[in-house]
């Protein structure tokens, strides 16, 4: 992969730049309105490549409204979203999509009558090959063998043939982990990703996300802390819009102002 | 050459068509907004109160009668067709219900033409007087239809405002989760404004039965077009459907002082059209925030 | 008087409550604490058949309610003042207290001391009562909404998250209110995210986590000790 240039300014808070070149995400002076209502006011955050971000706060921080910018849902007011190298802010979701930034959904987005298997191919599909209508599927075998081995990777390959609406609701939100992963993406952005599951399958996905992290950036947003003091290198948390703060697992546990903001509000 | 007389007598004309398309639609829009239900069987409500209002003719002689009665048995009519048919349905797929309505229209349309045959019926004017209007002799009738349908419409929103009541109705079409959580038995609601959007129809059919012959295929274009007033006029706005009835029953009155009536149809079809392109929440109400 | 027994909730496939069991005895104030998402709006929305269980039985004053529609409930004594309020934005103020006033079981007399009442306890709902639900602030709709649920004369008051979205010197309002409610004898169960407040006016404290109750004592004890709150709603 080419380094490309960083674009930010300000410096970088502690604990989040990585040993290895610039960030893959950078949001600058990110700020959304919605009419006399600030959601988000000047946020920086960078994601270095290869790390896991965690991004908390208590209600109406703006933990959604700053993913939903990140992937395209929302234009922000101001501000620009550097990712790899590029301002994505405001290009529809597809754009971004393209360019390898790739989400799970909070309300689950599969196929429902569909196989496990087919669903995945559809989105390997997404990232090779032109049109065309003469060639049967069976004859893609590198995207069968691609949607195979994320299946693997989520563990639902014995699951392959089995229609995606039988499974359980965990297994479902793997499922939708996996499409995101099959589009090959640079960073993932998991929406809540073990809301409504068990503590069984909570640890499921928490395993999962840790085996596919290897090649991957992921970004988080999560309430359940096990899950995010688990599995962030990094974690921000905001509030009222703002970057509260920054730091790793130990060291958010540690700041007084940060349980101050989770115990009063 | 349009002249000022036929101007008149076409407004007059479009808005005595207005207000009992008005009396129609708002039963209509009534029903789509408090429980989403989209009736496709309205017309034939309108069509058999026409029937019922035949039959007291027949029996009384008296055109009072007629309305009252054929406001009442087919609220009743439409209480047990929502019990039934609609309450079941409720929360399910919104197609669900729009082909149970269209169901129970051909079922209703159907039982009319084995029970009262192919033959048309006429419902008697209650009074035949006339006055002058320019050459014609225009009857007072007519007038008196817009008056009471009018009159109906007004009581109905009376009812809803003042009314004891007529809270239950405003909260459950705002909020129905909520209105239930406050006590208010939602599903007798739904029913009793299902009965009463019904009986408007038939009060409807009763008051336009004297214009035209009553027979079992009267209501389809009568669904038709309180369709368009309650698009255009916006779903669920009261006060909308009755400008759009206005509107729309003037501009088909306008323009067939140029073409023929079967033809100045065309124009509450291009309202529609032109009303979902542009502002698809109803031209009567005002643009979302 | 209010018992929740083993309950399970979903919406849709997703698997909300995981065996919920919580109690609230007549007269009592108890506050369910969590973090976002743990299922505690759901819990309330449960009892008051909004969610229907699928698992597990409620029971209100010995009598079983699980899944009855809301407005049986609610004419039995329960009411509910919802997240987002819910006020009825196109009716005025005195019309909204009316859908929990205008009912068979009460005559003209208490109706209009019910109201007068509410109108002593909350002036401003007096001033705007011929106003619009809507065009109130977030403040005097939350009082609204509260106000409404009081005109069902409930035994229980399921209240949730009253002073979300709320400025910081409102809080001490609701602390009043609730106060008042509990001088009253009306049981509360409390859902909030407001620590202090909770442990201040709270006779029993649920501590739900991932769909579960994890924890449960009493306020004064959890007032004592910081180490349960901070595991639970800390980070």
């Amino acid at each position: 992969m080419v380094a490309s240039p960083a674009g930010g300014a300000g410096t970088a808070p502690p604990g989040s730049s990585a040993p290895n070149g610039p960030p893959l995400l950078a949001t600058e002076g990110l700020t959304v309105r919605f009419g006399g209502l600030t959601a988000l006011n000047n946020v920086a955050i960078r994601v270095a490549r290869g790390e896991i971000r965690a991004i908390i706060g208590p209600n109406g921080a703006g933990k959604s409204t700053f993913f939903n910018c990140v992937t395209g849902v929302l234009s922000p007011t101001a501000g620009r979203i550097v990712f790899d190298g590029a301002d994505i802010a405001g290009l529809p979701p597809y754009r971004i999509s393209q360019r390898g930034l790739a989400r799970s959904y909070q309300i689950t987005n599969i196929l429902p009558r569909a196989t496990v298997l087919e669903n995945v191919r559809i989105a390997a599909q997404s990232r090779r090959h032109g049109w065309s209508l003469l060639r049967h599927h069976h004859a893609y075998t590198d995207v069968i063998d691609r949607a195979r081995a994320v299946l693997d990777a989520v563990g639902l390959l014995d699951k392959a043939d089995e229609m995606a609406q039988n499974l359980s609701h965990g297994e479902q939100r793997n499922l939708e982990i996996g499409i995101a992963l099959a589009t090959e993406p640079k960073l993932l952005c998991l929406d809540e990703p073990t809301a409504g599951m068990s503590v069984a399958e909570t640890h499921a996905t928490v395993a999962l996300v840790r085996r596919i992290a290897a090649d991957l950036t992921i970004l988080i947003v999560e309430h359940d802390m096990e899950v995010v003091m688990g599995l962030a290198r990094t974690i921000t948390v905001l509030h009222y819009g703002e970057v509260l703060a920054e730091g790793s697992p130990a060291e958010i546990q540690g700041n007084a102002r940060v349980q101050e903001v989770y115990l009063k509000t | 050459m349009v002249l000022t007389d036929q101007i008149v007598i076409q407004l007059i004309n479009g808005i005595v068509g207005g207000m009992i398309l008005a009396l129609v639609a708002s039963g209509l829009t009534l029903i789509f907004g408090i429980m989403d239900v989209v009736n496709f069987a309205h017309g034939e409500l309108f069509m058999l109160g026409a029937y019922v209002g035949t039959t007291v003719m027949v029996t009384t002689g008296n055109f009072w009668m007629a309305l009252i009665v054929a406001f009442v048995v087919i609220g009743v009519l439409g209480a047990a067709l929502q019990v039934t048919t609609l309450r079941p349905l409720l929360g399910r797929d919104p197609l669900y219900t729009i082909l149970a309505t269209f169901g129970i229209s051909l079922v209703l349309q159907n039982w009319a033409f084995w029970h009262y045959g192919p033959v048309a019926r006429k419902i008697p004017e209650p009074f035949t007087a006339h006055f002058a209007l320019f050459h014609l002799q225009y009857p007072w009738y007519r007038i008196a239809i817009a008056a009471l349908s009018a009159a109906m419409i007004g009581g109905l929103w009376l009812f809803m405002k003042y009314g004891k009541y007529g809270i239950w109705i405003r909260a459950t079409t705002q909020d129905r989760v909520m209105a239930s959580a406050m006590g208010i038995p939602v599903p007798l609601v739904h029913t009793v404004v299902f009965a009463i959007g019904a009986g408007m129809a038939a009060a409807s059919g009763v008051l336009f039965g004297p214009l035209v012959g009553v027979n079992h295929a009267m209501g389809f274009d009568w669904t038709l077009k309180a369709f368009v007033v309650v698009v255009v006029g916006g779903m669920g706005n009261l006060a909308g459907s009755i400008m759009a009835s206005i509107f729309i029953s003037l501009l088909e009155a306008f323009a067939s002082l140029w073409v023929s009536p079967a033809q100045a149809v065309i124009v509450s079809f291009v309202a529609l059209i032109l009303t979902l392109l542009f502002r698809p929440t109803g031209l009567f109400v005002p643009t979302p925030k | 008087m209010l018992v929740l027994d083993g309950v399970h909730s979903h919406y849709g496939k997703s698997h909300v409550l995981h065996g919920v069991s919580i109690r609230v005895d007549a007269g009592e104030v108890v506050g369910l604490l969590g973090r976002n998402g743990v299922g505690k709006s759901t819990t309330l929305k449960t009892i008051m058949g909004l969610v229907r269980p699928s698992e597990g039985r409620i029971t209100f004053e010995g009598a079983d309610i699980t899944g009855q529609a809301p407005h049986r409930l609610a004419r039995q004594g329960i009411g509910y003042v919802p997240e987002d309020r819910r006020i009825f934005r196109l009716l005025t103020v005195l019309e909204n207290l009316r859908t929990g006033l205008d009912r068979p079981a009460v005559d003209e007399t208490r109706r209009a001391a019910l109201l007068e009442k509410v109108y002593t306890s909350f002036p401003v709902l007096r001033e705007r009562r011929n106003q619009a639900g809507g065009t109130l602030s977030g403040g005097e709709q939350q009082m609204l909404a509260i106000a409404r649920a009081m005109m069902l004369e409930p035994k229980i008051i399921l209240l949730d998250e009253p002073t979300e979205g709320l400025m910081p010197r409102m809080v001490g309002q609701i602390r009043e209110i609730i106060t008042m409610l509990h001088r009253d004898g009306v049981a509360i169960l409390l859902v909030e995210q407001n620590v202090p407040l909770t442990l201040d006016v709270s006779d029993r404290v649920y501590i739900m986590e991932k769909g579960m109750v994890r924890h449960h004592a009493p306020a004064a004890e959890l007032r004592a000790s910081h180490d349960v709150i901070h595991q639970y709603l800390g980070v």
